[in-house]
């Protein structure tokens, strides 16, 4: 069942330098209890796209649609946007330590979101309930821990105390922002089988922005890429990992530090997203892409399906057929860029080529 | 438990800081000539069999460190000694004194608060408005105000048309509490928005940063991610950070009022300790001196512990760490 449908989404703001065109028309679906992942680079749009959802990009200029559970989500008046945040719809932000409030108890901040959606709920019977989801994401001696500030949990508790809070309405989907880029490696995996497993508990819809393939192939069942605020490519996690067809897609795969491969090298992607503000012409990854073709210069591609199922689409020139990492799928995007390329995409691919490794960004 | 002990502590040192201060005073006046302090009090006429009575009749032939004793003696039974002129004790003095300049500290801090903090709230939550464009000019005008400007300026505009007209409900000089809530008020009124004015402006902008600052927080994100009112997202949790800068500021204000308080009390005719210091100096009316510096160093040991409590009452990583 399909609980969210964004469609067509373009948020852009105005600023003193020019508007910057944060997201620039991304469709996609999540249905109920399943869990999309969305990738890309800092900048890609992925964060504005999801806050703006739930409206809280004040001063962006929003088109398009995004209807939840019957409801468009865009332009919904602030009271009624309100009774879904955090009780439909919760997050669950990058830094718990920043995204806590310092000042106030941790089972304090749970039982004010429980007492914000329903008055009639006791203080006692929130502090109850803060108890019972402290323990249920595995705080120990919650009852005591409940009343401590959030200076006084490690980090990975922290994050857990915010997954307490965003599960306290039993909202239907989840909106995972970033949730381990800021604890440790070890503590990561934990954090990411704690939402896995409560999300099937709890038959939770989950959208987990990241900049990390490695975390989307733990939890992740449908994957969008994300690019100079658009869809670059998108497809079942399977499809994304063992047929990548977008170049980008490629290159974020080849840019995971692999722990069974330490010596071998990251492949950095060359050069750094584009400026939201000034755009490039055509394929907007064109001055990063190793199969630069003359019509990328030009001409944007828009997602189409390259897959056999027709959720796998990707935004490129390529053809339809050289999605995957096998060699035939290689000498295809070869072959292709021989016959597309002439002086002009020639020049961008020297200077990408000829760009010092160490400007790439390994994301 | 902690916050016991640590209060504990403050106190100690509180008093440690009390008797540095009341030493230092006494040393600073007393290790004078006293020649030319018996001088001054026995006239321009005075024969030196005079200077002598007077020197040994106020003790000051007395080793210093004997004078040292007796001081410190009279000071922790709460004695600060008699005035070289009257014999009045210090203590009435400043009994005497403390009503004006206690409603004026009081009343004043209170407006500074409520007048910076409000103006700052609404400037924060709604910057670059119509609103905050003019509490930013009022706020420069109020800075670089000094205080007997405004002082005079409120008797210019607002004092002397209103009793010419028969209106006097707005007085000069000082009137108690014994007298009515209403006379004291309109006693006070006018040097409490003097002292308050150029503070009020200080808070106003320093609430309205640290609004803007916590305002842009990551838990105000999260606040409003919960579904909170945009009212409870501002007050509870972004003004409620923002009120502990505001505080600790309060804490030196306060160290530094006394200075301000002399020339409102000067302007307004209140009378008053700040009044009665710049008299006992012209004087060298030494006991008076040093008895109001120890008054006005309780004072700061006092307020400071009151705003550390309040610090630790509003910040829970002070209080444990």
């Amino acid at each position: 069942m399909t609980l969210l449908e964004v469609k067509d989404l373009a948020v852009s703001f105005p600023t003193a330098d020019g508007l910057v065109q944060a997201v620039r028309g991304v469709s996609f679906t999540v249905d109920a209890g399943r869990t999309l992942g969305i990738v890309g680079e800092s900048g890609s749009g992925k964060t504005v796209l999801t806050q703006t959802l739930l409206g809280l990009t004040p001063g962006g200029q929003i088109s398009g649609s995004a209807v939840f559970d019957g409801v468009n989500l865009l332009g919904l008046p602030e009271d009624k946007m309100r009774r879904i945040r955090g009780a439909q719809i919760s997050v669950i932000f990058q830094d718990p330590l920043t995204s806590l409030h310092p000042l106030y108890r941790v089972g304090w901040q749970i039982a004010e979101m429980i007492r914000a959606h329903d008055s009639s709920v006791s203080k006692a019977q929130a502090h109850e309930r803060a108890v019972e989801l402290l323990g249920r994401v595995g705080i120990p001696r919650p009852e005591l821990r409940v009343n401590d500030y959030p200076h006084q949990f490690s980090g990975g508790m922290r994050q857990r105390a915010m997954i307490a809070m965003a599960l306290s309405l039993e909202p239907k989907m989840i909106i995972a922002d970033e949730p381990t880029t800021a604890l440790d490696a070890t503590v990561q995996a934990q954090i990411l089988d704690l939402l896995l497993r409560l999300q099937q508990d709890f038959n939770t819809a989950l959208i987990l922005i990241t900049h990390d393939l490695g975390v989307v192939a733990d939890i992740a069942d449908d994957v969008m890429v994300m690019y100079a605020g658009r869809a670059a490519e998108k497809a079942t996690k399977r499809d994304i990992f063992y047929s990548p067809h977008h170049p980008y897609t490629k290159g974020l795969l080849e840019s995971i530090p692999s722990s069974t491969a330490a010596s071998e090298r990251l492949r950095p992607i060359a050069g750094q997203p584009p400026s939201l503000i000034n755009l490039p012409a055509g394929c907007k990854f064109h001055p990063r892409c190793a199969y630069v073709m003359d019509r990328c210069l030009s001409e944007e591609p828009s997602l189409r399906v390259v897959g056999e199922d027709a959720f796998h689409s990707s935004a490129c020139w390529l053809p339809v057929e050289a999605a995957g990492l096998s060699d035939r799928a290689e000498e295809l995007r070869k072959e292709t860029v021989r016959e597309g390329r002439s002086d002009a995409a020639a020049e961008v691919a020297e200077a990408i080529a000829a760009a010092p490794e160490s400007e790439g960004s390994v994301i | 438990m902690d916050m016991v002990r640590f209060f504990i502590r403050r106190i100690l040192t509180g008093i440690v800081v009390l008797w540095l201060v009341a030493t230092g005073a006494f040393f600073l006046f007393f290790a004078r000539p006293v020649q030319v302090v018996a001088h001054q009090l026995a006239g321009r006429a005075a024969t030196p069999q005079i200077i002598n009575e007077v020197i040994s009749r106020l003790g000051l032939n007395q080793p210093i460190l004997v004078q040292y004793w007796h001081f410190l003696d009279h000071l922790v039974h709460g004695n600060l000694g008699f005035s070289f002129y009257t014999g009045q004790t210090v203590n009435s003095i400043l009994m005497q004194d403390l009503p004006p300049t206690a409603s004026l500290v009081v009343g004043g801090v209170i407006l500074w608060l409520v007048a910076g903090l409000s103006v700052g709230i609404l400037s924060a939550t709604k910057a670059r408005s119509l609103f905050d464009r003019f509490s930013t000019v009022g706020v420069l005008i109020g800075l670089s105000l000094p205080t007997f400007v405004v002082g005079e300026l409120l008797l210019l505009i607002v004092f002397l048309p209103l009793n010419q007209n028969g209106f006097t409900w707005i007085a000069n000089g000082y009137a108690g509490l014994s007298g009515g809530v209403g006379p004291w008020l309109g006693h006070m009124l006018l040097p409490w928005i003097t002292l308050a004015a150029v503070q009020a402006a200080i808070y106003t902008r320093l609430t309205r940063g640290q609004l803007l600052d916590s305002l842009g927080e990551d838990y105000i994100r999260t606040a409003r991610s919960k579904g909170l009112s945009e009212r409870r997202v501002i007050y509870r949790h972004g003004v409620r950070a923002a009120l502990t800068p505001v505080v600790s500021q309060l804490g030196v204000d306060v160290g530094q009022l006394l200075g301000g308080v002399v020339v409102v009390e000067s302007v307004f005719g209140l009378g008053g300790i700040g009044q009665a210091s710049v008299q006992a100096i012209y004087q060298d009316n030494l006991p008076v001196i040093i008895g109001f510096t120890i008054a006005a160093a309780l004072f700061v040991v006092v307020a400071n512990l009151i705003v550390d409590l309040v610090y630790a009452l509003l910040d829970p990583r002070v209080r444990i760490s």
